[in-house]
This record gives C-alpha cells, sequence and structure tokens, in this order.
C-alpha cells in the first residue's frame, strides 16, 4: 500500500490545476474528461511540471515542497513515467531501451520484466516495427526496469487496439500484484478505473471534485 | 596531374579536415546552448557566430591577423611559447574554420531544434543526469543533422579565399590552398593549372553539397 500526499497547484496559460488529494492505495486511477487536468498532475509528481505552490510526497519521500523549497530534480524522483505517446527512444532497439534506467534501488530482475510483459520475443527488434501494444509493453518495462518508487501512466490502453487491451490490463494487475509496484494512472475510461484501481480520483477542470474507492466514487452510468 | 597541383589537393583537403575537427566541438556546444538555453546576451553570441556569413571574407582575415600577429591578444601569449600561427599552414586551419563554423552551427542547431524535448524528460525520469541525456539521447537524435553541417563546414573550409589569402598568404607547398591556387595561377598567366583546380574545386564541393544535402533530408 502506497501513500500519496498531493496538494498542489500548477498553473498553465488560463488554465489552473488545484489538486488536493491524500490516497493510499496500489493503484490510483485519475479519472476525468480530456483537458481536466490529469496529464498535468502527473508530470507534477514526475517533475516535468513545477507547481506554483503545495507539497508532493510518495509514502513520506518529499518529491516537492514549495515552503521548504523542495523541488527534487526529475531523475532523483524515482518515478518511472510513461506517457500517453509512449516516446520509445527511436535510435535505440527494444533491449537498450528497456535497459536504459541504470538507477540502483529496488529494479526487477531484467528476466523477470521480460517474462511479465511477454517481451522475449521483441527484445532484438527495432522500436518502429512494434505494434501499439507492444510499444505500451516495452516502455512499461523500460519504466519499471528504473527501480521506481511508483509508475506513472498516462492512459495506457490509449495506443491499443480494443482486442490487445486484456493483456495490457492484465500486466498491469501483475505489475501491481507480482511486482508490488504502486501505480498511479491516467484514464477516461471507467471500466478501466473499475478494473485495475483500489482507488479513484474524480478530476474535473482542474480540480479534485471526489476521491474513494472506485465504485464509490465512479459515476454509475 | 602535376605534383604542384596534387600537393595543393591533398593540403587542402587535410586543412578543410582539420578545420573541421577544430570546429566541431565548440560549433555543436554552441548550437545546443542556442537551441536548448535561453542566457543574457544569447542574442548577441547568435549574430556573433553568423558574422563570418556576412562580412566580406577578407575583413574576417584582417581581424585574425590582428589577433594572431605577433602583437595580438592571442599572438603575442603564443609567441611567448614558441608559436607563430601567420602565414603558416595554422592560419589556413583557423581561418577555414572560422569561415566554415557559421554552416556548422546553424545546421546542428536545427537539429537539436527537432529532438523533441520530451526523449530528454523521459531520459530523466530513468535516473540519466545530463550528459548521458546529452550524449545518449540528443546527440543521437541529431547526429544527421550535426554530420550534414560538419560537411557543409568542411565545403565552406574547402572554398575558402578571402581570409585565408590575408593571414596565411600564398606560399607554394606551404599554405596554397585550391582557391588562393586558383587566384595565384590566374595572376601568373597559368591558366591550365587554375582550371584543372577549378575542375577539382567544382568536383569535391558537388559531392559535399549532395552528402550533406542527403544527410539532411534523411535527419
Amino acid at each position: 500500500m502506497a501513500v500519496f500526499d498531493l496538494d498542489f497547484s500548477l498553473r498553465q496559460g488560463d488554465f489552473t490545476l488545484d489538486f488536493a488529494v491524500r490516497v493510499e492505495g496500489r493503484a490510483v486511477a485519475l479519472f476525468g474528461p480530456s483537458g481536466s487536468g490529469k496529464t498535468s498532475a502527473l508530470e507534477a509528481v514526475a517533475g516535468l511540471r513545477v507547481p506554483r505552490h503545495g507539497h508532493i510526497a510518495v509514502n513520506g519521500r518529499v518529491l516537492f515542497d514549495a515552503n521548504q523549497h523542495v523541488d527534487l530534480p526529475v531523475r532523483q524522483r524515482h518515478t518511472g513515467y510513461v506517457p500517453q505517446d509512449i516516446l520509445l527512444f527511436p535510435h535505440l532497439d527494444v533491449r537498450e531501451n528497456v535497459t536504459y534506467g541504470r538507477r540502483d534501488g529496488n529494479r526487477p530482475d531484467l528476466r523477470v520484466l521480460v517474462d511479465l510483459l511477454e517481451l522475449s520475443t521483441l527484445m532484438d527488434r527495432r522500436v518502429s516495427s512494434l505494434s501499439g501494444g507492444e510499444r505500451q509493453r516495452v516502455a512499461m518495462a523500460r519504466a519499471l526496469y528504473s527501480g521506481p518508487d511508483v509508475l506513472l501512466l498516462d492512459e495506457p490502453l490509449a495506443a491499443v487496439d480494443l482486442p490487445r487491451r486484456r493483456r495490457i490490463v492484465d500486466a498491469l494487475l501483475r505489475i501491481r500484484d507480482d511486482l508490488a509496484v504502486p501505480l498511479i494512472y491516467v484514464t477516461h475510461l471507467p471500466e478501466e478505473a473499475l478494473n485495475i484501481a483500489d482507488w479513484a480520483v474524480l478530476v474535473d477542470n482542474g480540480r479534485v471534485v471526489a476521491s474513494g474507492p472506485p465504485r464509490d466514487v465512479m459515476p454509475s452510468d | 596531374m602535376t605534383s604542384d597541383i596534387r600537393d595543393i589537393t591533398i593540403f587542402t583537403a587535410l586543412a578543410a579536415l582539420a578545420a573541421t575537427a577544430l570546429m566541431l566541438v565548440p560549433g555543436v556546444a554552441v548550437a545546443w546552448l542556442l537551441a536548448r538555453r535561453n542566457f543574457p546576451g544569447k542574442s548577441l553570441v547568435e549574430t556573433a557566430v553568423s558574422l563570418p556569413l556576412v562580412m566580406p571574407p577578407v575583413a574576417t582575415g584582417l581581424m585574425l591577423l590582428w589577433l594572431f600577429g605577433r602583437r595580438g591578444p592571442i599572438g603575442a601569449l603564443l609567441a611567448r611559447v614558441g608559436i607563430e600561427v601567420v602565414f603558416t599552414p595554422a592560419a589556413v586551419v583557423i581561418a577555414m574554420a572560422v569561415m566554415g563554423l557559421p554552416l556548422l552551427v546553424r545546421t546542428a542547431r536545427a537539429g537539436f531544434e527537432q529532438v523533441t524535448r520530451r526523449y530528454e524528460q523521459i531520459a530523466e525520469t530513468l535516473g540519466a543526469g545530463p550528459w548521458r541525456v546529452f550524449s545518449t539521447v540528443t546527440l543521437p537524435l541529431a547526429s544527421r543533422n550535426i554530420l550534414a553541417g560538419a560537411v557543409l563546414g568542411f565545403s565552406r573550409a574547402l572554398g575558402e579565399f578571402g581570409a585565408t589569402i590575408v593571414v596565411a598568404g600564398s606560399i607554394p607547398g606551404r599554405t596554397r590552398t585550391l582557391a588562393v591556387g586558383i587566384y595565384s595561377f590566374t595572376e601568373t598567366g597559368q591558366d591550365r593549372q587554375a582550371a584543372i583546380l577549378v575542375a577539382i574545386s567544382l568536383a569535391i564541393a558537388f559531392l559535399a553539397v549532395l552528402a550533406s544535402n542527403r544527410l539532411a533530408r534523411e535527419a
């Protein structure tokens, strides 16, 4: 069980994201319509966006605190980030992508990761030859191999064909349960939040409107 | 081909290669700074780097002569340790590097600007420090443009005339390059020799620009 303290405010042009929530869970879904600020929240945790003020901590480790002038560099945050556009390094093959992260710490064994995400036949392929689902799995392996304290996923099913989504969902469940790496992921699909998350945060127009167990807070329709 | 012409061709190619090597590290560093960083005086640096493109090359040569002459700020320091630059092959290389640098910087800068910043951010989330991000992500992704810029800088160096003749002269067997040779042979009525050098220059320049364009297209 991971504890996320997310209480911060950031501005992007005319849009202001005011995020204030304390979450305990193994898998947290940030759920809400497009443009509601979910991705910005995820990127604030990763350190790719700097809040104007507030506090961000994962399991008590402070990543950002405006009052205490703490703003850990991105590379020291230990967050595995898989953006929606995936962004595998195009000049490296799959194996080089997966093993790019070199941080010491709770890095999973490469063989375990390859089995868990079913990558054994992909390792020597060029990334340009991968399908959407394969790219997603490689990106998750790359993030996990860096030994993150938390895996941040932005719409992990968005680039995946409908029939192959089950495979990604299974992979996420194995990451959550077998590797015991906590997840925060952005989604706009209610069933995705219900299937994977044990906590859901509803975001709308830059604000948290509800937070709790998915069945209690997700819209029923 | 007479030994004169062969020597001039080989010397010019080697000097242009040395000039390209000399401009590569500072050129790539300046290109990256201009593409990725904001700093006070950035527009001044941008302008200064491009000056050799628009200034009369002879004026650039005169400035180099002043800088590297025995009483110049750099020349005086070098003279103390027994190094003379003016009217030596080193002067040819320096003149070529200064004239080729703007082309390398402009092309490499465009290459860096094309590298999506987000690839670098992902590398940072994976624990990579600034040097590792640069050497394993930014530089490889911009490498075709850098190579194209280096080929352009090399081509410009091959054809350099104005700055070279002022700072290095036209000493046969020592500082005479293809461009300077064409001028000297024409002036002394050796039209056939000059025509051969023109043909060689044309062939090398054609191949270099072709290679540069191909690299930039594939980037």
